[in-house]
């Protein structure tokens, strides 16, 4: 009950924030200005149409939502812990588990809601325009963002809770991002080529970024043979298959999440509150 | 009843308290005073929970504030010096109040115009954005509308005005407040003079006077 109470009012407060606000615009404008673009009307690997849409929406969101999730997360948390929120908050007889799960859980819901609204937004241009809409596509999609959402949250989290200052939580927030965008694919490639290291150790590492599976989930249903992606989808499809691909991405997506929020929620009960 | 035994504390190097050792009864009226950085804040966060100590136990009721934190909380009521910039709306910071610490949105309605604050006209308005002095009202209205035995006053009087002040003191001399325990943290005794019946001061750490007022 105290949990839902904290979910309810994170939600609530973060729903009036000004980052909440410009958080929610850039996905919106994304599918607005992909679409007035005009590239919905070209045809590349043989989709056009609300499929080409969705396929530009999803890459630009593997790039930009880890680390709106990190920075919009970390600074509000360590915000909170600075200006003395929660001294006065955590004064009450809240159990620090509620406190937090009930954090997390509004947070989850206050990220994943514009993703949400962006894919019905999308929805719509599709209906509007008419034509097919790849059902299979869109839903695999709002899956998809959900549990990236909640992989970069609960990273988030476990960042906030384990820094003491904004700034510090701020610059690790950008560590994590640049090195997970630093070895996607083409990164991956030339450190192969360089390094000579052994390829099943390149491709566990692609496996083993978050940014990575997302990408390549995102493509899966698009690019059976995931030429896209370079030499590290073959390895992929030999070993899972396009189902296992997809089933894998998001069990790691919901795996990963719950590991750094779990690893969070232990700082937070083991350090000093604020 | 309050049982600090032993309490040590350190950031970093720092050592903020050494071997602190303070037992508060039941209706006790305790003063708390020291300089900036004698440990009068680090004392009050050890005591909420908020604090984990390096050495020493804190108990409330025979509650640890480490082990059985909400049943020690559930004792109880703080008001901080400076109000926290809570982004709440008073609507939400009202239901947090009431949810968690137990108590009655109409009574903490009720306090608040007992101190001079109409909280009806402000009920959509984030917290933040009211004045010091209203901010102060409605932690002080929370505050008395929980049903706790320790109240804890962190400068409780800073940002009001003399109506403020004067309800203040009205309200801890009550019949009502005779039993419960309240510890008020200050430099200045002249205010709550006539309410105070025990002052403890601490330095650098250390408790340096523990006194009948």
């Amino acid at each position: 009950m105290q949990l839902l109470t904290i979910a309810k009012l994170d939600f609530l407060e973060s729903f009036r924030s000004r980052w909440f606000i410009g958080y929610s615009s850039v996905f919106f404008l994304m599918v607005i200005v992909i679409f007035l673009s005009g590239v919905t009307e070209s045809r590349v690997m043989g989709f056009s149409g609300l499929t080409r849409l969705l396929l530009i929406f999803i890459q630009a969101c593997n790039i930009v939502l880890p680390i709106f999730i990190l920075v919009t997360t970390v600074r509000t948390i360590a915000k909170e812990r600075d200006s003395n929120v929660f001294e006065y908050l955590l004064s009450f007889p809240v159990s620090l588990a509620s406190y937090y799960w009930g954090k997390a859980l509004g947070r989850l819901l206050v990220i994943w809601l514009p993703l949400l609204l962006s894919m019905l937004l999308a929805l719509g241009i599709g209906l509007v325009r008419g034509g097919e809409i790849p059902w299979k596509i869109l839903m695999l999609y709002t899956t998809l963002l959900a549990f990236s959402s909640f992989t970069f949250l609960g990273i988030g989290f476990f960042i906030s809770v384990s820094t003491k200052s904004q700034e510090l939580a701020l610059g690790i927030a950008l560590f994590v991002w640049l090195s997970l965008i630093a070895f996607i694919d083409i990164a991956l490639i030339g450190f192969l080529i360089q390094q000579m290291v052994p390829d099943n150790l390149i491709f566990s590492l692609a496996l083993l970024n978050p940014v990575q599976t997302f990408r390549i989930a995102a493509i899966a249903l698009f690019d059976p043979v995931l030429s896209v992606i370079g030499p590290t989808a073959y390895f992929l499809l030999e070993t899972f298959g396009q189902a296992g691909i997809i089933a894998y991405t998001l069990l790691y997506l919901f795996f990963i999440g719950l590991l750094f929020l779990s690893l969070g929620y232990f700082v937070f009960r083991r350090r000093d509150l604020i | 009843m309050i049982t600090i035994q032993n309490l040590d504390k350190a950031f970093a190097k720092q050592k903020v308290l050494s071997d602190v050792t303070i037992k508060i009864a039941d209706g006790e009226k305790v003063l708390l005073l020291g300089h900036n950085g004698a440990g009068k804040t680090t004392l009050i966060r050890c005591l909420l929970g908020e604090y984990r100590p390096d050495h020493g136990t804190v108990t409330v009721a025979g509650h640890s504030l480490a082990h059985e934190r909400v049943a020690a909380l559930r004792k109880i009521a703080f008001v901080p010096q400076l109000p926290p910039p809570i982004r709440f709306t008073l609507n939400e910071l009202f239901e947090y109040a009431a949810k968690i610490g137990h108590c009655d949105i109409d009574k903490i309605r009720k306090n608040s115009i007992y101190f001079g604050l109409n909280t009806d006209a402000h009920d959509h308005k984030a917290f933040y954005k009211l004045s010091g002095g209203m901010k102060q009202k409605t932690l002080i209205s929370i505050a008395f509308s929980r049903d706790a035995d320790i109240f804890i006053f962190d400068e409780p009087t800073a940002n009001l005005d003399t109506m403020g002040r004067d309800r203040f003191r009205e309200r801890i001399s009550a019949d009502a407040m005779k039993e419960k325990t309240i510890i008020f943290i200050g430099h200045r005794l002249e205010e709550l003079s006539s309410v105070v019946t025990r002052i403890i001061e601490l330095d650098l750490g250390k408790v340096i006077r523990d006194e009948q007022a």
